[in-house]
């Protein structure tokens, strides 16, 4: 008897709940959960915020007559924060859509956020290629770069110039470990040698120990497998260590905001790989500029990837004619992606955006003409190159036989 | 007297209703499971005086027993929260009968060296998740029957728990071995003088807190469905003492004023200024040792001593 009442209180609650939270149908909420004042607040930021709130006024404030409004929150690289935000959002706020920011753990976390609570997800900032893989979701879209593309570009260019053997910096965590495990299957299938890797702790601020180690490897190429200024210190580091002279430094995920920060005579020569660089075309050059006038910097891949990824959004919903997440999501994975950030981008089963990307190597001073003319590309690669075929992993895209 | 009673009536009433309220039950789920992390800890802290550095250690085990267990081998979340408890409990064993050997800060270094080596097994562990953490931990059913799925329900179901604890803790801090356990607190040499084995009061001290947080933990991980290494982070272990001295240590109910002042502002000024939420936090606990050093519950509780009668030292 107890337990009916029980149950029938708990009905009458959950009634009133749902009618308190069903508001903001007349909006269409757009949200950014991102690191605004850590280690990652650079590539993305709070400048990522502001770029979201372009794409909305470029794309007229408004879409299937209701108005767009942005959200934004900071999630300190705290998975817990992060995951806890989005679904008080989705619960409160009537959220339509997600930008996830920088930190593979967080929008693990957010992914499955995503997954429960229906909403279309886009991960700019984390390049950990598990979200496409073992933590993908029918919701999720992993829009800018990943691992295995940043791995795909820079290993086999330094290979392919001679770089044979292998020696590995790892920052102690997931990001940094798929990163390693990633580059290292690149430089066996290309004829390489792989021997070995130190796994340094995030944040670390001494490397001289682990440099010495790289240097008694042997090795030809120092591969750094940290992000942020991880990468910049222990690139500055093994530059003071004079270890660049015997050691070719290969970054496997470099800003622009890094090699600004390192300047051209520490990080001239480095390849690395990047989605998008703002001197690449005209258009290109024109949001650089946007940027650059407010913000006093270039862009980040990842500030013009959270553009793109919201007109993206909006152009699935108009022609959608919905904001069904169900709907939007079978349009995305239909619809071609063309913008400033990349032409013929498509979203594929697994929830990676499949785009060019480009192979770049740092300019060295006397070849850089202007401020932030810091790139020379070395190759294009075409999307299917860079993001390999489907693995399998992801239950919703089946490996090709 | 009756003040008190209205008061927790009062409280009462407004936690029964917090679903017809609007306001949001997971922050409420998050706040009492923080509360009673602080009301474990205080039973360590104000009423055998441990300082614990490593409290978060207990929690966290639980939390990833649980979180593990519901993903991995598919346990109903009832079992799994025994299981995290117990995991907890033993852990709280280990530690304890380490740690009581010595005192002050001794005792806090102890606890916080022995917490830091759990943090690393988590972070290094094959079925932790390393980083990332364990993910998607599904609610499940509980008894079979109750589908936690629903925020209101779970709701209903962590109230019940942090009421159950707290009388709980009220049981034991008033039972023969509360009272040991404070005059233990108060003059350590006098209670063994009197032939009390200190050493075992202080042991079921540290066990029943390690217990009890784990319980937190647990609850905690079902209610956000993760775990990860923020629940046994060092930082955790510190925002329990802070959540404990800002309410009022040894008082009953000061932990949980402490719980709900941090974790609201953790949750509305995290979106005005990201992370100097940590330095607000930390200015406020300064102006709480440096002007009302009882805590916000502990200095009521005293003006309301001075009125009626001297107050007890």
């Amino acid at each position: 008897m107890k337990l009916r009442m029980l149950t029938l209180a708990t009905t009458a609650a959950l009634a009133a709940a749902a009618g308190g939270t069903a508001r903001a149908a007349d909006e269409v909420v757009i949200g950014d959960i991102d690191d605004m004042s850590g280690v990652y607040a650079d590539v993305m930021g709070a400048a990522g915020v502001e770029v979201v709130k372009w794409a909305v006024a470029d794309f007229g404030g408004s879409v299937l007559g209701r108005k767009i409004t942005v959200l934004s929150a900071d999630h300190q690289n705290k998975p817990d924060i992060g995951a806890a935000k989005f679904r008080e959002w989705a619960d409160q706020n009537g959220l339509n859509m997600l930008l996830g920011g920088s930190n593979t753990g967080v929008n693990i976390a957010m992914a499955k956020v995503a997954a429960v609570k229906h909403v279309p997800t886009f991960h700019i900032g984390p390049g950990g290629a598990s979200l496409s893989n073992e933590d993908c979701t029918a919701y999720t879209v992993h829009y800018t770069y990943d691992t295995v593309a940043l791995a795909n570009g820079t290993a086999t260019a330094i290979v392919n110039a001679g770089g044979k053997t292998w020696f590995y910096l790892t920052a102690d965590y997931a990001f940094g470990t798929q990163l390693q495990a990633a580059a290292s299957k690149v430089v066996e299938a290309h004829g390489g040698k792989n021997l070995g890797a130190v796994r340094v702790p995030l944040g670390a601020a001494d490397f001289s120990s682990f440099l010495l180690q790289a240097q008694a490897s042997g090795a030809q190429v120092l591969g750094l497998s940290n992000a942020g200024t991880d990468f910049s210190n222990s690139l500055k580091a093994a530059n003071e260590f004079g270890i660049t002279k015997t050691m070719k430094p290969a970054a496997l995920l470099a800003f622009i905001t890094d090699i600004h920060s390192l300047g051209l005579p520490a990080a001239q020569g480095l390849y690395l790989t990047t989605a998008w660089y703002w001197d690449l075309n005209p258009e290109t050059r024109a949001f650089g500029k946007r940027f650059y006038a407010r913000f006093n910097r270039e862009p980040t891949m990842d500030q013009a990837g959270a553009y793109s990824a919201t007109l993206t959004y909006l152009k699935a919903v108009k022609a959608a004619g919905s904001t069904d997440p169900d709907k939007v999501m079978a349009q995305l994975k239909k619809a071609k992606i063309d913008d400033m950030f990349t032409s013929g981008g498509s979203i594929r089963a697994d929830g990676a955006m499949i785009h060019d990307m480009y192979v770049m190597q740092v300019k060295t001073p006397q070849e850089s003409k202007y401020p932030w003319d810091y790139y020379k590309v070395v190759k294009k690669m075409a999307g299917a190159e860079a993001f390999g075929p489907i693995t399998g992993l992801c239950p919703l895209a089946p490996a090709p036989k | 007297m009756r003040l008190t009673a209205v008061a927790y009536g009062l409280l009462a009433l407004f936690a029964l209703g917090v679903p017809l309220l609007g306001i949001y039950p997971v922050f409420m789920m998050q706040l009492l499971c923080l509360a009673m992390f602080a009301c474990a800890y205080n039973l360590l802290l104000g009423f055998g005086r441990m300082l614990s550095f490593g409290h978060a250690a207990f929690f966290g085990a639980a939390a990833y027993a649980t979180g593990w267990l519901v993903t991995a081998h598919a346990w109903g979340p009832g079992a799994a929260i025994v299981a995290g408890v117990v995991v907890a409990g033993l852990l709280g064993l280990a530690v304890g009968a380490l740690a009581i050997r010595r005192q002050g800060i001794y005792f806090a270094m102890i606890t916080l060296a022995l917490a830091q080596l759990v943090y690393f097994v988590c972070l290094e562990a094959p079925f932790t998740g390393g980083e990332n953490g364990l993910q998607g931990v599904p609610r499940g059913k509980l008894l079979g029957f109750l589908p936690l799925k629903s925020d209101v329900v779970l709701y209903y179901v962590v109230l019940a728990a942090f009421v159950a604890v707290f009388l709980f803790i009220r049981r034991v801090v008033h039972s023969p071995f509360g009272q040991v356990l404070k005059a233990i607190r108060d003059n350590e040499p006098r209670a063994i003088s009197l032939g009390y084995e200190i050493n075992r009061y202080k042991l079921l001290a540290f066990v029943l807190s390690a217990t009890l947080a784990g319980f937190a933990g647990s609850l905690k991980a079902l209610v956000f469905g993760f775990v990860t290494l923020s629940d046994v982070q060092q930082s955790t272990s510190g925002e329990v003492i802070l959540m404990t001295l800002l309410g009022g240590t040894g008082t009953f109910f000061g932990p949980v004023v402490g719980a709900a002042v941090v974790a609201t502002l953790q949750q509305y000024l995290s979106d005005l200024v990201g992370g100097w939420v940590i330095a607000i936090i930390g200015v406020v606990f300064v102006a709480c040792v440096l002007s009302f050093r009882r805590g916000i519950v502990g200095e009521l509780a005293a003006a309301r001593w001075l009125r009626r009668a001297p107050p007890p030292r």
